[in-house]
């Protein structure tokens, strides 16, 4: 037995000692499923021969929960405004030095200094955009301008809603002409029933696999990001995206580091480099979400730049509202979204 | 020394991969998220809605599971009556979807189900008009028969290959007829098979959680489902493991009883 045990140890010792030979520095970043270029990461390897260890996620709260709950370190993370403002809060959040961002001026001044971090200490833009409608053409004859027309009964399991608990309950907030940031129980009760009202005329609450539906025709609706329109309108021409009158959500991702980085040095150079214009240029095109990037949008396409849904007038988007972190009424959020989906 | 020894390996696997997480998740279930022992995790089960979501799972799990019982005892039984040459090609025919992704095949559903997709046309060819196929409970119970049942098949197909048939020829010497030999021999031998098939297909059929999102269209939840929910999305590890405990113990209290009755049937054979 103690034989056995020293030859175990031998063998997992030597193996640490391998691993250490052939170290290079890796730096583990964290993003969203499909949200970068990843010939991109290669070039940043190239270049500064970092090697990247890229992994994903799919929603805000399945980053967070991993990001205190796991073991992995992460360097780089893509939170959106409101969990900025809660990782900000929580103090997990790594503070960005600026004057390490030779690039920081490429970004549009639209787009920094937002309530979720006002002096972007923590964060650096990524990309921005907004949710709305998506719907067929040829399956819908009313006008859509309003979130009601996703209660019409006419529709009825040609629906697809979000399956992502913060956008559906703002949907069914705004379409009841409350904030998206309620904190009020009985707004929330409200929300909930009206969205209970809805299930018996929803096909499916879908994130992406969604896609698919929408673009062989078979669902009328489909609420989702404005990326995702584009993209999926160029592959089927039928489709159209609508942004409600009662007002939507307008969101932004952003570049952060997350406390406890070994190597904030080269995080600094991973977001810098991001920054570039060609960088951000080539991985707006191949994400086709809108970025904030003022230095990258100059050199996307005519067809692109004029795209309403992909670059509306920021200014205009009168009643858009952007997501806070609800603090502990979050499970207030959670409880409502659990009883809808087990109803 | 060495039959002592080359256990040790698998032991200290299944100490640190088993049974250590199992400990884990146990104590996950009885704490809070400062790690004060409760049972308020267990009492916020009791909430109607999580009961009825439990009943729903149990109740499509064991619909599943008769579906791929009466589905899969002909089948097996067919298997073995053909000649050996094919009873190969056809047991090979059967393993062959699973050689291929889980999550791949029951996607394929989708679309073959889709409103523009090959069933839908067939059946609008055909003219029964338009129905509507996908993402109901009937989609799911498909789901689930479709992908567990060789986990039914294989067992019973195994056990009844294994059975003597010169106990068959003896019954008919004595002048039992095809039906007295399959009731009074063929079935009461093979029923070891059909309580593992049982076995093996209600397990992985009450704890899904993929099935019933993909095809489910997430209007569908079962016990699987609100798991997931708890770990990846709410972050509420506690409660996510009061219902794996409770997932736990339907499963264990289905293999005591399937275990109890199989016992009665060995005396009984006997």
């Amino acid at each position: 037995m103690r034989r056995f045990f020293i030859l175990v140890m031998t063998i997992l010792i030597t193996f640490t000692f391998i691993g250490c030979g052939n170290k290079k520095l890796t730096l583990n970043v964290y993003n969203w499923g499909d949200y970068i270029d990843e010939d991109i990461i290669e070039g940043f390897e190239k270049e500064y021969d970092i090697k990247v260890n890229y992994e994903t996620y799919a929603t805000n709260e399945d980053m967070y929960v991993k990001l205190k709950n796991g073991g992995t370190q992460y360097d780089i993370i893509f939170p959106s405004e409101y969990m900025i403002e809660k990782m900000v809060k929580d103090n997990i959040l790594e503070s960005i030095d600026k004057a390490k961002l030779k690039n920081y001026s490429n970004i549009g001044s639209d787009y920094l200094g937002g309530a979720y971090d006002t002096q972007n200490e923590y964060s650096i833009p990524y990309f921005w955009g907004t949710v709305g409608i998506l719907y067929n053409k040829k399956l819908v004859s009313d006008p859509v301008d309003s979130w009601n027309i996703l209660w019409n009964e006419k529709y009825k399991g040609q629906i697809l809603m979000l399956d992502s608990q913060r956008d559906s309950l703002m949907v069914a907030l705004k379409k009841l002409g409350y904030s998206m940031n309620s904190r009020d129980p009985k707004e929330l009760e409200d929300a909930k029933q009206a969205l209970l009202q809805q299930k018996p005329l929803v096909m499916a609450y879908v994130v992406d696999n969604g896609k698919d539906i929408m673009v062989s025709g078979e669902a009328a609706f489909m609420v989702t990001w404005s990326g995702d329109a584009v993209a999926l309108m160029k592959e089927n021409k039928d489709l159209e995206y609508a942004i409600p009158k009662e007002g939507s959500n307008l969101w932004f991702d952003a570049m952060a580091i997350p406390k406890g980085t070994k190597y904030p040095n080269e995080a600094h150079l991973f977001i810098d480099y991001m920054l570039r214009a060609e960088v951000a240029k080539a991985n707006a095109e191949y994400v086709g979400y809108s970025t904030p990037n003022k230095a990258a949008f100059e050199l996307l396409d005519a067809e692109t730049k004029n795209s309403e849904v992909a670059y509306p007038n920021i200014n205009e988007l009168g009643k858009m509202e952007v997501f806070q972190d609800p603090g502990s009424f979050i499970e207030d959020y959670n409880r409502v979204w659990t009883e809808i989906k087990a109803k | 020394m060495f039959k002592k020894l080359s256990g040790t390996p698998y032991m200290l696997w299944s100490i640190i991969f088993i049974i250590v997480p199992l400990f884990l998740v146990v104590f996950y279930a009885v704490s809070t998220k400062d790690g004060d022992l409760t049972f308020g995790n267990f009492k916020r089960f009791a909430d109607p809605i999580f009961i009825s979501v439990t009943v729903r799972s149990i109740y499509i799990a064991l619909l599943a599971t008769v579906v791929c019982l009466v589905l899969g005892y002909p089948l097996a039984y067919g298997i073995t009556s053909v000649s050996p040459k094919y009873e190969k090609l056809l047991v090979i025919l059967l393993v062959l979807p699973m050689w291929m992704n889980f999550l791949l095949r029951t996607y394929a559903w989708q679309s073959l189900l889709g409103r523009n997709g090959m069933i839908s046309s067939l059946l609008k060819l055909v003219g029964l008009g338009r129905v509507e196929l996908l993402f109901n409970e009937g989609t799911v119970l498909l789901g689930m028969v479709y992908n567990f049942l060789p986990f039914m098949v294989l067992p019973i197909y195994t056990v009844l290959k294994k059975i003597d048939t010169k106990i068959i020829e003896a019954a008919e010497d004595l002048g039992a007829n095809k039906i007295t030999v399959f009731m009074k021999i063929v079935l009461p031998l093979s029923v070891p098979g059909i309580i593992s098939g049982i076995t093996m297909t209600f397990m992985p059929a009450v704890s899904t959680f993929v099935i019933p999102a993909l095809l489910g269209g997430g209007k569908y939840t079962l016990i699987g489902n609100l798991i997931e929910q708890q770990f990846l999305l709410v972050g509420n590890w506690n409660f996510g493991s009061a219902l794996s405990v409770i997932l736990m113990l339907i499963v264990l209290i289905s293999a005591a009883i399937l275990y109890r009755y199989d016992k009665q049937e060995e005396r009984v054979n006997i």
